[in-house]
């Protein structure tokens, strides 16, 4: 069994649901990344998804978008955001760590040689989201050799056929998109989204985790209802960019994803 | 090469593939829709009257068939027998307005009462916001804001039509940008919105639809010049930015192995500078907006910053077939500078009193560099995707005139 798969069967026989949580590699700097993963882990997140940044995030609203453009300001490179990875690796043996990107990126660095250096630097899967089942072949089959996971997405518009392909292709969790729309803070949660949760369970027994929108406790509390865990970024990106020349950023930070983690219990 | 033309027209596959280039890269919240467009554009096909529909609208509302005008002064100026496929005649300026009309018909075949489009020059979001307004639908188009401003004429066009146009900031805030956003709201408002894609770019199934839109230049092309000429060009020539005016000009004539076909790239300030939009003469494989082809990219798969003085053809990506041709030898790909282009431009002004489009001047620039090669037996279409009106900022400022 995967690590993410091991950590969310541990989850689930302690009957707790899994807070995951996204940072953007590089942005405000590479140190602080390193640190921040590490200060999530101990305020409880049960993985850690890491932006590497792309210069044309299409399904992503500003805020990461912004975040990414930070980054790669900074001189952010796929092979340095490995580099992030491999340092993060070294503080939290542990932690379920999953790299987000898009396709081309990896593309270009060379998909065998990508997944190489990324299980190497001690990265256990990847979400990459432009790229659905159909095109993912080949990916599929690297990540397979490497022993890394693939998780695919769903969302609200996915039909029965497509349940089915993504469940059965989606390595440690299937990752639901709330809504119909891009990363970014929404206020509500959609009145659908149980129902589509609820859809996909009865096709899979992996763990079904929802993202895309979820900043606060009470949006975890209410999620973790039917869901198996939640995925919190945009809201994380824009306090760490906020607070970024805040000393008392990584308390802030720990206080902030203790509160979601909470709301996991 | 005969033998080998007889595939072309069979592409791409039903994943949407033209070789290694094209596919679907897009997040999940799309595929349905692009499964619906794809159901959708092949019932229509089979249909009869779907077909009537827009051939009636292309005739009364577009104003084809567009002329194939012998160009008489240029071609004393080169000693060839050069043709223009007269698509700035189109109602609307140019092209982009056949592709925008097919896939209006098709918006209602599925019941989308709401249509966003992407624009770089503004002729497709012009061509967009005319066919919305014919239809009463509610249209907001994206435009980068560098671009608004470089084609400020074709903004307040798309406004009067009542179109909304929604300037773009982000990353180079041109049509990459442009098209990005138009991206990010199709994937939020999927269900009610019909995202119209102004050249043969995109995930499956739009590069085959918008070819097959605009391939009514080609196919009225090839029987007009077989009435003029008695015989097929030599060469067909067209500008390239997605490429979809060149598509539509080449696709009739791909089984035509002695036609030669010319796509022109923007060289930009040179393709030694950095600053150009040539990603089939200058780039490599790549995935931008939903397809495979070749790209305009860092060391580290960053799409890169594009420059060209034509707002159309400034743009890192192209359609996945022109790559795929590229690569099988089916068509020559060429880029001009926009010095080059500034000149086709005036010559063009100055020989046949045609002001045509910054983008359809690398097409007539390239007949400079064919110069050598030409033979008064020699016959060539170019295609003359728009007229000018748009660019006269830009060109009055380029050429000091004031
Ligand atoms: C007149 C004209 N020609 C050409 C183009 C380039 O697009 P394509 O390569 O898809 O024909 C544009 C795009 O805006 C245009 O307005």
């Amino acid at each position: 069994m995967s690590r993410l798969s091991e950590h969310f069967a541990a989850l689930r026989s302690r009957n707790e649901k899994a807070l995951v949580c996204f940072v953007t590699a590089g942005d405000p700097n590479p140190d602080a990344t390193v640190a921040l993963v590490e200060t999530l882990a101990k305020a409880g997140a049960d993985c850690v998804e890491i932006g590497i940044p792309f210069s044309d995030p299409l399904a992503d609203g500003p805020s990461i978008q912004a975040s990414s453009q930070r980054a790669l300001e900074q001189g952010m490179t796929v092979r340095k955001s490995l580099e992030v990875i491999r340092r993060i690796r070294a503080r939290v043996p542990d932690l379920p760590l999953i790299p987000m990107t898009y396709y081309n990126p990896i593309r270009h660095f060379g998909l065998t040689e990508y997944a190489r250096q990324a299980k190497e630097a001690g990265a256990d899967g990847h979400i990459v989201t432009d790229l659905t089942p159909e095109e993912a072949e080949e990916w599929k089959r690297i990540c397979i050799a490497e022993g890394l996971d693939t998780i695919f997405l769903l969302a609200p518009t996915s039909t029965t056929a497509r349940i089915e392909i993504v469940t059965a292709l989606s390595d440690g969790f299937v990752y639901c998109v709330s809504r119909t729309g891009v990363t970014g803070l929404r206020d509500d949660i959609p009145a659908e989204l149980r129902d589509v949760v609820t859809n996909i369970k009865a096709y899979t027994d992996k763990p079904v985790f929802v993202g895309f929108g979820i900043s606060r406790p009470e949006h975890v509390e209410r999620i973790v209802a039917f869901a198996d865990g939640v995925v919190v970024g945009t809201s994380l990106v824009n306090l760490i960019h906020k607070e970024r020349d805040n000393p008392d950023l990584l308390e802030i930070v720990y206080q902030y994803v203790a509160s979601l983690k909470a709301a996991t219990r | 090469m005969t033998t080998a033309t007889a595939e072309y027209a069979l592409l791409p596959d039903e994943r949407g593939r033209f070789g290694v280039y094209g596919g679907r890269f897009v997040p999940e919240t799309l595929i349905p829709a692009l499964d619906e467009l794809t159901l959708a554009y092949a019932a229509a096909q089979q249909d009869p009257a779907f077909q009537k529909e827009l051939d009636g609208h292309l005739k009364d509302y577009v104003g084809r068939a567009t002329p194939l005008y012998y160009a008489e002064r240029l071609s004393d100026e080169y000693g060839a027998k050069i043709y223009l496929k007269r698509e700035d005649l189109c109602h609307t300026g140019a092209h982009k307005i056949n592709n925008a009309l097919g896939q209006i018909l098709l918006a209602r075949r599925m019941g989308k009462p709401r249509i966003i489009a992407e624009t770089g020059a503004g002729q497709h979001g012009v061509a967009v916001a005319t066919v919305c307004a014919r239809f009463g639908v509610e249209c907001e188009v994206y435009m980068g804001e560098e671009d608004t401003q470089r084609q400020a004429l074709n903004v307040a066009r798309m406004k009067l039509l009542g179109a909304r146009v929604i300037p773009v900031t982000s990353g180079t805030a041109t049509l990459k940008d442009a098209t990005n956003e138009a991206i990010r709201d199709w994937v939020t408002n999927v269900r009610n919105t019909h995202y119209i894609i102004g050249s043969v770019v995109g995930p499956h199934p739009y590069p085959m639809i918008v070819r097959d839109f605009q391939s009514v230049i080609g196919r009225e092309a090839r029987v007009q010049i077989l009435e003029k000429e008695g015989r097929l060009p030599d060469y067909v020539i067209a500008c390239v930015g997605g490429g979809s005016n060149a598509m539509g000009i080449f696709y009739p004539f791909l089984n035509d192995g002695a036609v030669n076909l010319l796509g022109v790239e923007a060289a930009g300030e040179g393709l030694n500078s950095g600053k150009h939009c040539a990603p089939l003469t200058a780039g490599t494989l790549g995935v931008l907006h939903g397809s495979a082809s070749y790209l305009m990219q860092d060391s580290d798969g960053q799409v890169a910053v594009t420059h060209s003085i034509s707002a159309g053809l400034d743009y890192p990506g192209v359609g996945p077939e022109h790559a795929w041709m590229k690569d099988a030898g089916r068509a020559k790909y060429v880029s001009i500078t926009d010095n080059e282009a500034l000149e086709g431009l005036q010559k063009l002004a100055h020989r046949e009193g045609i002001i045509c489009a910054l983008e359809t001047a690398h097409a007539v620039a390239y007949l400079e560099k064919m110069r050598p090669q030409l033979t008064p037996e020699t016959i060539l279409i170019i295609n003359c995707s728009g007229r000018g009106d748009k660019d006269m900022n830009t060109v009055v400022q380029s050429l000091e005139l004031t």
